[in-house]
């Protein structure tokens, strides 16, 4: 299962953490300090792949950010990349034309999509117009002022 | 009070701070604002100022006191508060904080929810955080909706059941039921996810579902670079991993589709070879049969010679894991591993480097360290000591002649001598000694070695070494192997001297030259030699003074000794296998062992506490019991430190080796009445400068009329130098009553203090 996914500008400044194992408040500060610092550290075309206590760390740099997860040891490094690529997929689908800026200004929405998206550490959907349906479903049941205590809203909005 | 400020207001706002002073500032503001707010219970913009606050938690600020605000909001009915509580107390709780568990009841509602996007999100934070508490309340909530029809909820339902079953593992049994129809879905759900945990008899579903998308027909939803559902393949292969690990029958139902995912399995894209990566990870996990297992390496192979370098690294792991068990394999595929010690990237080389390590044998050991050797030379310096004890390693394993053996060794020594580790300089002594037809080479090489550089403290070390034992075979010019070069008693005296003053030398290579030099005096250089000694009994160096002002006294008082201790050495035995501490700790117990009657054993001294040098040095003085060489100039005459009813306490003194600042008493108690002084026992105390050790007694009966005593051992530390004072207390049974006394023993001699 994937530990944590941590989201990094080139300047170091945290964008977004996700963390699926308990860890204590001070210890995710060091943590995010350690990867920012080792990923930083890196040559631009070293491989993408680190070795950290005992997690394997796999990050990838799209444009100005810094997209970084750690891994259990017995996970496979390549997949992980793809499940980074296909997180950024559904970013830029949702956003259209994805930037850093869009993550600064909405980043409760990059949760809500990495929510559809991964749970528990592991991939839930792997299919892209599902995870995109269920986001613009409950975008849509945003709108919606109150919800009377009773209201079936299945029947205004159709599961997938 | 006016509207709090909406969050994309805050963001931009805080962006514009140019230090970090301004950025607190504006921060501790909004806090102040925030928190008012949430003091006047305000429904409104509840979920404005947690979102606010979770904006700031990210920048790195507090906001503890935002917890309870999300519980409130995941109680509210509108879904915008719900998706924002959720999301904080994803962030801002764990499950360390009571408060965490309020969310239980909250959660229980919304997982019975009418809004499938609402228990959803209870799913999705009840399986991201869930404490095993909550998973207990929870668990029968979750296998409900493991049983939905709603697709959209089994998922997560599923995956949430993971969660449980992680933090509970007892409530596995729970779920077996439901989960056994999940398999049987035609679809591309995560169910298989909880199977893996759960059945063996799942194998050959599972290998259908397998077969069924590598086989099936373009699905645009789940492709990634036109392989179809690459997560799920890697899960399934990862289930199928574990169902097989141990287990011979499922290994065999699976053979089959891991041959067919091996070969059929597009290799162009990064997706491919992830899968690839899969396959090969569960074939040599499971119980596979060894054509399978060849298979799976040569794909690890051809990954070797893939142009992306996560694929070659992640090949290097992995062949790394399986050098083991499956060596040959492996082995052919030996000259692409070394070539990827030529890579740039860092962790590449790192483990092609182990690999190679793992991979030399008696048969390629001379190419193999050839072109170790080259990339010790070339490589950075992090790696160095890793490569130079492989290195020795695997030259001590697989050498095949001595002389190979430590021209290998004077090559590492001499490019990579200052990273080579402290304890591989007695190892490579041992080694050289053993080789007793290359003694002269040997020392030829090291000498001119030292000529070259006198930096590396290893190389100069076993250099001087070797210089002082074998430095007559250099000086008269006996060498089989090479060219013999012309050196006098002068010119290597000249270059042990250099050693001892040059400002490169460490105080141990200083140890070891100024020995060499005394070992060099059974020849016709005596006086230079005694000169250098005699300057050094001043050093500021305690153990450089120690060493001349033994030697010092070797020429004075035991000149006729002298011949004898400085005899070469021995050839030592080596004892264990394992590492290079056993030979130094058991070097001084294991001389008696080799018979030499001529001279007495040596004094043994405990093992952790002697270093190399220090044996090395007792061994120059070969078998005098060293605290007699002590005794013998530093006499201390015993005193009587109490005297009174008819008992007598003397103390007798020791300095004690190797440690000058321990004075050793050892006490004797005589006892003059007619009747025995039973239940004995001696207290001490010193100042606070001094530390005490008080050994146990030879008894606790002192017997009447002097008919024995009881000695006890006091050790006392004076690292002050301090006039040594003590308060003893006495208390024994004298004619059936108690007697205690008190007494000041001030009367030391100085020598057993100074």
């Amino acid at each position: 299962m994937m530990r944590f996914l941590l989201l990094f500008s080139r300047q170091g400044k945290l964008r977004l953490q996700k963390w699926f194992t308990p860890i204590p408040e001070r210890e995710k500060k060091k943590i995010v300090r350690d990867m920012t610092t080792m990923v930083l550290a890196r040559k631009p075309r070293s491989c993408n792949f680190l070795h950290w206590k005992d997690l394997k760390i796999v990050y990838k740099r799209y444009a100005s950010l810094y997209f970084c997860c750690g891994l259990d040891a017995e996970e496979n490094e390549l997949i992980a990349l793809e499940m980074l690529h296909r997180y950024v997929e559904l970013l830029d689908k949702y956003f259209g034309n994805v930037c850093e800026l869009d993550i600064i200004f909405n980043f409760e929405k990059a949760y809500f999509i990495l929510d559809e998206f991964l749970l528990g550490g592991e991939i839930q959907e792997t299919s892209k117009q599902v995870v995109s349906r269920a986001i613009e479903a409950s975008d849509m049941l945003q709108e919606v002022r109150c919800c009377p205590v009773g209201t079936d809203l299945r029947s205004v909005f159709p599961s997938s | 009070m006016p509207a709090p400020i909406r969050l994309r207001e805050l963001i931009r706002t805080i962006r514009t701070a140019r230090t970090q002073a301004e950025e607190r500032e504006m921060i501790q503001k909004e806090c102040a604002a925030i928190r008012s707010s949430f003091r006047e219970e305000d429904n409104t913009y509840r979920c404005r100022n947690v979102a606010k606050l979770l904006y700031m938690h990210m920048l790195g600020y507090p906001a503890h006191f935002g917890q309870l605000e999300c519980l409130k909001l995941i109680a509210s009915q509108k879904f915008t508060d719900k998706r924002i509580g959720y999301l904080g107390a994803m962030l801002l709780l764990d499950e360390r904080q009571d408060v965490h568990l309020l969310m239980t009841n909250c959660i229980k509602n919304d997982l019975n929810h009418s809004t499938q996007y609402v228990q959803g999100l209870a799913l999705c934070t009840l399986g991201c955080m869930g404490s095993s508490e909550m998973c207990r309340d929870l668990a029968g909530e979750v296998e409900k909706l493991l049983k939905t029809s709603n697709s959209y909820l089994r998922k997560k339902a599923a995956l949430c059941a993971v969660h449980v079953i992680r933090k509970v593992p007892e409530l596995m049994e729970m779920f077996l039921p439901a989960t056994k129809n999940l398999l049987s879905e035609k679809n591309h759900g995560k169910e298989a996810e909880l199977c893996g945990l759960l059945y063996p008899a799942l194998v050959p579903q599972l290998v259908r579902i397998l077969k069924n998308l590598i086989m099936s027909g373009y699905s645009p939803e789940h492709d990634v670079s036109g392989i179809s559902d690459p997560f799920l393949q890697v899960r399934i292969l990862r289930l199928l991993r574990i169902l097989g690990r141990s287990d011979d029958d499922s290994s065999e139902a699976m053979n089959d589709i891991l041959a067919q995912v091996a070969t059929n399995t597009e290799t162009s894209k990064n997706v491919g070879n992830a899968i690839l990566y899969e396959t090969v990870l569960t074939i040599m996990d499971i119980k596979s049969e060894s054509g399978l297992r060849v298979l799976a390496i040569n794909i690890l192979g051809r990954f070797l010679l893939n142009n992306d370098k996560n694929i070659r690294y992640v090949a290097l792991t992995s062949l790394l894991k399986t050098v083991q068990t499956d060596h040959n394999a492996v082995q052919r595929h030996r000259s692409t591993i070394v070539d990827c010690l030529k890579d740039l990237d860092v962790s590449i080389k790192r483990r092609a480097m182990e690999l190679s390590f793992a991979l030399v044998n008696g048969n390629n050991i001379r190419g193999m360290m050839k072109e170790l050797l080259y990339f010790l030379d070339s490589c950075d310096p992090e790696f160095k000591a890793d490569c130079a004890s492989g290195v020795f390693l695997a030259a001590e394993k697989y050498a095949p002649s001595k002389r190979w053996h430590i021209d290998t060794i004077m090559r590492v020594l001499t490019t990579a001598g200052s990273y080579v580790r402290d304890d591989s300089v007695p190892n490579l002594i041992q080694l050289i000694t053993n080789s007793v037809e290359m003694h002269a080479y040997t020392v030829q090489r090291l000498y001119k070695a030292l000529l070259d550089d006198i930096s590396q403290q290893p190389l100069v070390q076993v250099s001087s070494w070797c210089i002082g034992e074998y430095g007559d075979l250099l000086v008269s010019g006996q060498c089989e192997e090479e060219e013999p070069i012309q050196v006098t008693e002068d010119e290597v005296l000249d270059v042990l001297e250099g050693l001892l003053l040059s400002n490169l030398s460490t105080p141990v290579t200083r140890g070891y030259s100024l020995t060499a030099i005394m070992k060099l005096s059974t020849r016709e250089i005596l006086n230079r030699i005694k000169k250098v000694v005699s300057v050094y009994g001043s050093s500021i160096d305690v153990e450089l003074q120690q060493r001349a002002v033994e030697y010092n006294a070797l020429f004075k008082k035991y000149d006729h000794m002298r011949p004898a201790l400085l005899e070469r050495m021995p050839i030592m035995e080596k004892t264990a296998s394992n590492g290079p501490t056993e030979i130094v700790q058991t070097n001084g117990e294991t001389e008696p062992s080799v018979p030499d009657t001529k001279h007495p054993p040596l004094v043994t001294q405990p093992a952790n506490q002697v270093r190399a040098c220090d044996v090395w040095t007792y061994h120059c003085w070969g078998y005098i019991c060293v605290n007699e060489l002590h005794s013998g100039l530093l006499v201390i005459p015993p005193m009587t430190a109490y005297n009174k009813n008819g008992l007598k306490i003397e103390f007798t003194f020791e300095r004690a080796n190797p440690n000058p600042n321990i004075a050793v008493i050892t006490i004797h108690a005589t006892n003059t009445t007619e009747a025995d002084m039973t239940e004995f026992v001696f207290q001490a105390a010193v100042p606070k400068t001094f530390q005490l050790q008080l050994l146990s007694p030879s008894s606790n009966i002192v017997p009447a009329l002097n008919q024995g005593s009881i000695t006890q051992i006091i050790r006392v530390l004076n690292p002050q130098k301090q006039q040594l004072r003590m308060r003893v207390k006495l208390t024994y049974t004298h004619k059936g009553l108690p007697v205690q006394d008190l007494a000041e023993v001030n009367n030391f001699p100085p020598q057993s203090w100074q």
